[in-house]
């Protein structure tokens, strides 16, 4: 079993985002990355998959920040074989279409069985990359996939609608498969095995492919949203904002 | 190309989903500014007295057993030939389990490009522009496309669902490709058990998110419902980590609540949980970051730590 997950840094939603000068789009020097979170589920179904069906996982990722050796080598202390970053002259805020068209032809020529993406990231525009990698390798792809089993050349997983309905597909292999959640909670490697790692192992580098054409929408402006309402906000210290919350609650006959 | 919009209609378990209402009744609209029809397409087995029910201007459906749950390959190779056909100026999907599927496929396989998580969509002299939430509702985009047809996937809840419901009759159509030999198949509905408590018949919630932290943090806050009449709720990295039952989370993969009293602690309020409690009756959230998007929609707010006031509750209770 072949297995390639995709693994993509996003600007840290924790913290404040300041957009640039223009009003364009974030401005990419002034915030932290961090790993997409669903990346995170997609690795570790990877490698439960795996443990229990035998084969190799490689992560994969573009680095568009220069920044993701960390990711690789925290993916190889999780589990991961073989870790290749896609480099190239990039922009951070380059689109899908662009990232989707580098990372199929790298994967291409790996001959997956599997290829997972976390089911999106919470920064682009125009779609996830998860589909259109499915598309460009001319593979099936089920996302919101909340857990994956492989046997005999099908991918059993199980896919989420609204109100906690989920559907079992089967999907022949090789296919592309979007992570909402592993089957587990994701494991944690400590820090002393990744510094390990990141001595020893080697990532791999594969040039970006020429660009195609962009994805063909011209983002005008990004703001904060308009508020269409505005929570009255509480003041004082805990005990304050406990005492008004009671008030509330009181006053509308919920104590 | 013409100026139709094609939109396509979802269902679950046998009901078509209000998103599919949602859309048809923002077609119906862009459809008068731009001069083109609302050509709905509905995909399903046994359907066909539900798909009459669209304010279109034509209702496409094609009833096949195969088609009575959502197959991936299914709608994305029917939907790609009725794109063809039909040469749409506008795609609409729902941002759902099923739109995600297929729209970045389409966009793909057709040369079309795509915008996600659309919120607010219009058409501005002769341009499509749209609206779209990032960053977990802390960002919003405003885009125009340069393209003469364009693919959009929409977000529950965006748009009123009463304006798309009509009576329609159907025009049944024959597969445009062959059904049989996917490489993806259905093979069965699970439907949630029926939980410890049922959290969309409670009149109080107190629901929990990342911030709590970990198990100590819920069962503090699990005091602190116990305190108020209340029970506790959960966003979905809660549930994810298997700090709380599945059936405790909210949002779009999860339940929707409207109680009387949604007090959140620790929950920054994406587009995907808002999905589940934004008609809650009395919102109270407790988050340290005063940017956080639930500030936008609940009615009371405060920027303090919640164990903070989560002790100080439960000691004034
Ligand atoms: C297809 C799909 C379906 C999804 N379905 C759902 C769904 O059904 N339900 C759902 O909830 N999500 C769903 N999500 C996930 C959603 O996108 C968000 O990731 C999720 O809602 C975030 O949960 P959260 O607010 O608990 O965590 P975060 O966004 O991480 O927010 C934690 C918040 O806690 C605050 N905080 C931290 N510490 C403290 C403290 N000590 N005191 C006060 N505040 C603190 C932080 O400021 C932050 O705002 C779905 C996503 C996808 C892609
Ligand atoms: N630049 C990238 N490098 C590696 N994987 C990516 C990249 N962009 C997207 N992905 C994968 O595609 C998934 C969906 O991301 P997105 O298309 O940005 O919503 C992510 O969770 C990753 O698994």
């Amino acid at each position: 079993m072949n297995i390639v997950v995709a693994l993509k840094q996003i600007p840290s939603m924790a913290d404040e985002l300041p957009l640039n000068a223009q009003g364009s789009n974030l401005d990419f020097d002034e915030v932290d990355f961090v790993l997409n979170e669903f990346d995170e589920h997609a690795l570790e179904q990877a490698v439960l998959v795996k443990e229990k069906s035998g084969g190799a996982v490689t992560a994969l990722g573009v680095d568009l920040i220069e920044a993701l050796d960390d990711v690789l080598y925290t993916a190889l202390a999780k589990g991961a074989d073989k870790a290749i970053k896609i480099v190239g002259d990039f922009e951070p805020g380059a689109d899908s279409h662009t990232q989707a068209a580098w990372l199929a032809a790298v994967i291409r020529d790996l001959s997956p069985d599997l290829v997972l993406t976390g089911v999106q990231a919470a920064n682009d525009l125009d779609g996830q990359i998860g589909p259109m990698l499915a598309a460009h390798l001319d593979l099936p792809y089920v996302g919101v996939v909340t857990g994956l089993e492989v046997a005999q050349g099908v991918a059993k997983v199980h896919k989420e609608f609204a109100g906690g309905v989920v559907a079992d597909i089967e999907v022949d292999l090789p296919c592309v498969a979007g992570i909402q959640a592993a089957a587990k909670p994701p494991r944690y490697a400590p820090i002393s095995k990744i510094r390990q790692i990141a001595k020893t192992a080697q990532i791999a580098e594969a040039e970006a492919a020429a660009a195609g054409p962009d994805a063909g929408v011209t983002l005008r402006r990004m703001a904060k949203p308009v508020a269409t309402g505005r929570a009255d906000m509480l003041a004082g210290d805990a005990k304050q904002v406990a005492a008004k919350i009671i008030d509330i609650l009181t006053e509308r006959g919920l104590l | 190309m013409s100026n139709d919009i094609l939109v396509i209609a979802e269902h679950l378990d046998g009901r078509i989903a209000d998103i599919s209402f949602e859309m048809v009744g923002k077609a119906r609209e862009l459809a008068a500014a731009l001069g083109g029809q609302v050509i709905v397409l509905a995909l399903g087995s046994g359907l066909q007295a539900q798909a009459g029910g669209f304010a279109s201007h034509t209702t496409l459906y094609l009833d096949d057993p195969l088609l009575a749950h959502y197959n991936p390959q299914a709608y994305q190779q029917v939907i790609a030939a009725l794109a063809a056909a039909h040469s749409p100026r506008l795609i609409m999907l729902g941002y759902t389990s099923i739109g995600m599927d297929v729209a970045a496929w389409l966009s793909v396989k057709t040369g079309r490009p795509c915008i996600a998580y659309v919120n607010d969509i219009a058409v501005e002299q002769d341009a499509i522009v749209t609206r779209s939430q990032l960053y977990g509702g802390k960002m919003s985009a405003e885009s125009a496309t340069r393209a003469d047809s364009l693919i959009v996937t929409l977000m529950a809840g965006a748009f009123a669902a009463d304006a798309g419901r009509g009576a329609t009759p159907i025009q049944p159509i024959a597969a445009p490709v062959p059904l049989a030999g996917l490489r993806t198949r259905f093979t069965g509905l699970l439907k949630p058990e029926a939980g410890d408590v049922d959290i969309t018949t409670q009149e109080k919630l107190v629901a929990v998110g990342r911030g709590v932290g970990g198990e100590d943090g819920v069962a503090l806050a699990t005091e602190l419902a116990e305190a108020l009449g209340a029970v506790v709720a959960a966003s979905r990295p809660v549930t994810d980590a298997g700090w709380l039952p599945k059936t405790r989370q909210v949002g779009k993969s999860g339940l929707t609540v409207r109680p009387k009293l949604y007090l959140m602690l620790g929950i920054s309020g994406a587009p995907e949980h808002l999905e589940g409690m934004k008609d809650a009756e009395l919102i109270i959230a407790i988050n340290s970051d005063e940017n956080a998007p639930i500030f936008n929609v609940a009615h009371y707010g405060a920027t303090q730590d919640l164990f903070e006031v989560a002790e100080a509750l439960l000691e004034a209770l």
